[in-house]
């Protein structure tokens, strides 16, 4: 049984950073349709400037914010003088998903060659204690996580439904055109919504990396394919499906990795992927999604 | 130009460099017609990638497994079962085939980047899968076809194994790349085309969407499964390694860089995507910078020239010939500059 209880703990805290990517993601792709295939890498370059400033000497928290400041920044510079000068998803499909390509590949090879391949210690931010809940134990890292999902999510709602730059990105997902015509201002919503994505994957590596303890550039690609998952089974354009995905996404993966033999520690990255074909064959709208209805 | 002038053209050139293609071995050093068997090969691979991309507008970031699983097909099949080489590309062409129409198939059930997204995490979890399954694929270590089942020349061509491995690669090319060919001109690549470029009103006019998006998704998977068989003949060694997420996306930027839509488009981007870091490398580049380059490289070529390089040399020969024939109006297109043209 803790041994069970054990598991589910360790889901709930993996689970808690895929949400954290998979909302990244949904952010993008609710203002511009678009899936950011170099998100990842650009949590990787951010998750670098936080180790590159914690082993500095300076804290890590405040490292971890100075980074994701940065990362908001860098997000608005891609969308406005790389995404946009290429044109739009629905229109230029093809060429959108090239630049995010060559953004990927150029990311990577960019962390690489600053802070070379080897890997490196990033710290345990949340410590390293245990706190006894009946018969099993749960880490402070994965309650830390838990919360700074918690907050995550209570701020990101607040600022969709509460402010003024929260309702133009309502507008622009709605219907950009009009929004456009009413008077809002859509390039600098869209940068606005690239930046947010930016900062919120600047947390969410530097929780990953955290989690691992380790930092090299080969870790995000994996950490991308389970946000995948995770947005594909809460719902590309749901936030809240991305929260619920994140988590179920980690349970799935650390119960079937943990009970059933045949999947084991290997095949749990492929179990993520027979979870997206799935969802996508019987309920493709996912778990909290818009259903699509086309209009002719 | 009349039309009788271009076909005139066009055939001194398809001669011209035929025979070229033909002399090439005869003269160039061993490891040099290594490298061009390999351009084969991944032109052969972004042939097929192009046929869904290009042509059918489905986005594959996944055709690295594909090509994967021919080459372990082969390798497989030759080194533990004994068949003969031909008959194993058979094999790899219908497991190919079957894999593909597997994943396409969910990725039907909804519009925009969804395939893309899925084949990515084929692309990611491929090399795991073969980890994992390491009895039957040799894992991270590798399978080697044994020198004696190796792919060599016959005694009676007089050839040697890499100029044989060239010719052999060269025909299966050159039938590949005229079948695509004549598939695109057909009545079923018209209706791949129509999907690409309004879905909508292609299933009005009775076009049978899905089963075609399904069935191009397989023939492309084939096709990048045939190429990796032929390429395992190359190296007579697999392993998980080689297949990873890097060799997908160098075949989507085949396809784009030599030209999307185009039929010798995905010939030029392997011949470029195999030399280019061969030039860096000869030229003392980083070779942690390299990628950086290519990624950045390939951000400029979507913002410049979106229709890639045959893409440019047809914006200017349209350009030069209004030049010459000033007052004519330009020709009107009804589909968008990138990817209209079918040649």
């Amino acid at each position: 049984m803790d041994l069970f209880l054990d598991r589910f703990f360790l889901g709930l805290q993996q689970g808690a950073v895929y949400a954290s990517v998979a909302m990244a993601l949904v952010l993008i792709y609710r203002a511009t349709g678009l899936v950011n295939f170099a998100q990842g890498e650009m949590a990787l370059f951010s998750t670098f400037i936080t180790w590159q400033l914690w082993d500095d000497g300076w804290n890590i928290v405040l490292a971890i914010v100075v980074s994701m400041v940065l990362s908001f920044v860098g997000g608005a510079a891609i969308e406005r003088f790389l995404i946009r000068p290429v044109g739009e998803v629905k229109t230029n499909a093809l060429s959108v998903v090239i630049v995010t390509i060559g953004l990927l590949l150029a990311l990577n090879a960019l962390a690489g060659w600053i802070w070379g391949v080897e890997s490196k210690t990033f710290p345990k931010i949340f410590g390293t204690d245990f706190v006894n809940i009946g018969p099993a134990s749960i880490s402070y890292q994965a309650l830390g996580v838990l919360a700074v999902l918690a907050i995550e999510v209570v701020l990101l709602y607040l600022l969709f439904q509460k402010t003024k730059v929260g309702l133009a990105m309502r507008a622009v997902t709605s219907n950009s055109e009009s929004s456009r015509l009413v008077g809002v201002r859509v390039g600098r919503v869209l940068m606005f919504g690239w930046g947010l994505a930016a900062a919120v994957g600047a947390l969410a590596g530097a929780l990953y990396a955290s989690e691992l303890a380790t930092l090299d550039t080969s870790i995000m690609l994996q950490l991308l394919i389970y946000a995948f998952a995770a947005a594909t089974l809460g719902g590309f354009d749901s936030p809240v499906g991305a929260v619920v995905g994140g988590l179920l996404v980690g349970e799935v993966t650390v119960m079937l990795g943990g009970y059933v033999d045949f999947v084991g520690e290997d095949l749990r990255l492929g179990a993520a992927f027979v979870l997206i074909l799935v969802v996508l064959l019987v309920k493709p709208e996912g778990l909290f999604g818009r259903k699509l209805v086309k209009r002719v | 130009m009349t039309d009788r002038r271009r076909f005139a053209v066009k055939a001194i050139v398809v001669v011209v460099v035929g025979a070229v293609l033909l002399y090439l071995p005869q003269q160039l050093a061993s490891f040099e017609v290594g490298n061009l068997n390999k351009v084969i090969c991944f032109a052969i691979a972004a042939l097929g990638l192009n046929l869904l991309t290009g042509y059918n507008g489905q986005i594959s970031i996944g055709h690295g497994a594909f090509f994967g699983i021919g080459a372990y097909t082969s390798v497989i099949l030759v080194a533990d079962h004994g068949w003969p080489h031909f008959a194993t590309i058979a094999a790899a062409a219908a497991i190919a085939f079957v894999v593909g129409v597997l994943i396409g198939l969910p990725a039907l059930r909804i519009e925009g980047l969804y395939l893309a997204l899925v084949t990515l995490a084929l692309a990611t979890v491929f090399p795991q899968l073969i980890s994992r399954f390491s009895d039957l694929t040799g894992g991270s270590q590798g399978k080697n076809v044994r020198l004696p089942d190796r792919f060599t020349a016959p005694d009676w061509t007089g050839l040697e194994n890499d100029q044989w491995k060239y010719y052999v690669f060269l025909a299966f090319a050159a039938v590949a790349f005229l079948l695509v060919r004549n598939l695109v001109h057909s009545r079923a690549g018209r209706a791949i085309i129509s999907i690409r470029d309004n879905e909508t009103a292609a299933e009005t006019l009775g076009v049978h969407s899905a089963a075609y998006k399904v069935a191009t998704f397989g023939v492309s998977a084939m096709i990048a499964g045939i190429a990796g068989a032929l390429y395992s003949f190359e190296t007579s060694f697999v392993s998980a390694g080689e297949f990873t997420i890097n060799l997908s996306i160098t075949f989507l930027v085949a396809v784009v860089v030599g030209g999307a839509a185009t039929i010798i488009g995905p010939a030029v981007g392997a011949f470029l995507v195999v030399y280019i870091p061969i030039w860096l490398d000869d030229a003392g580049a980083d070779p942690q910078l390299s990628p950086v380059l290519f990624g950045a490289s390939l951000i400029l070529l979507m913002m410049a020239a979106p229709g890639g390089i045959l893409g440019l040399y047809r914006r200017l020969v349209g350009w030069g010939s209004r030049r010459m024939k000033k007052g004519a109006p330009p020709p009107t297109q009804s589909t968008p500059d990138a990817l209209a043209s079918v040649t």
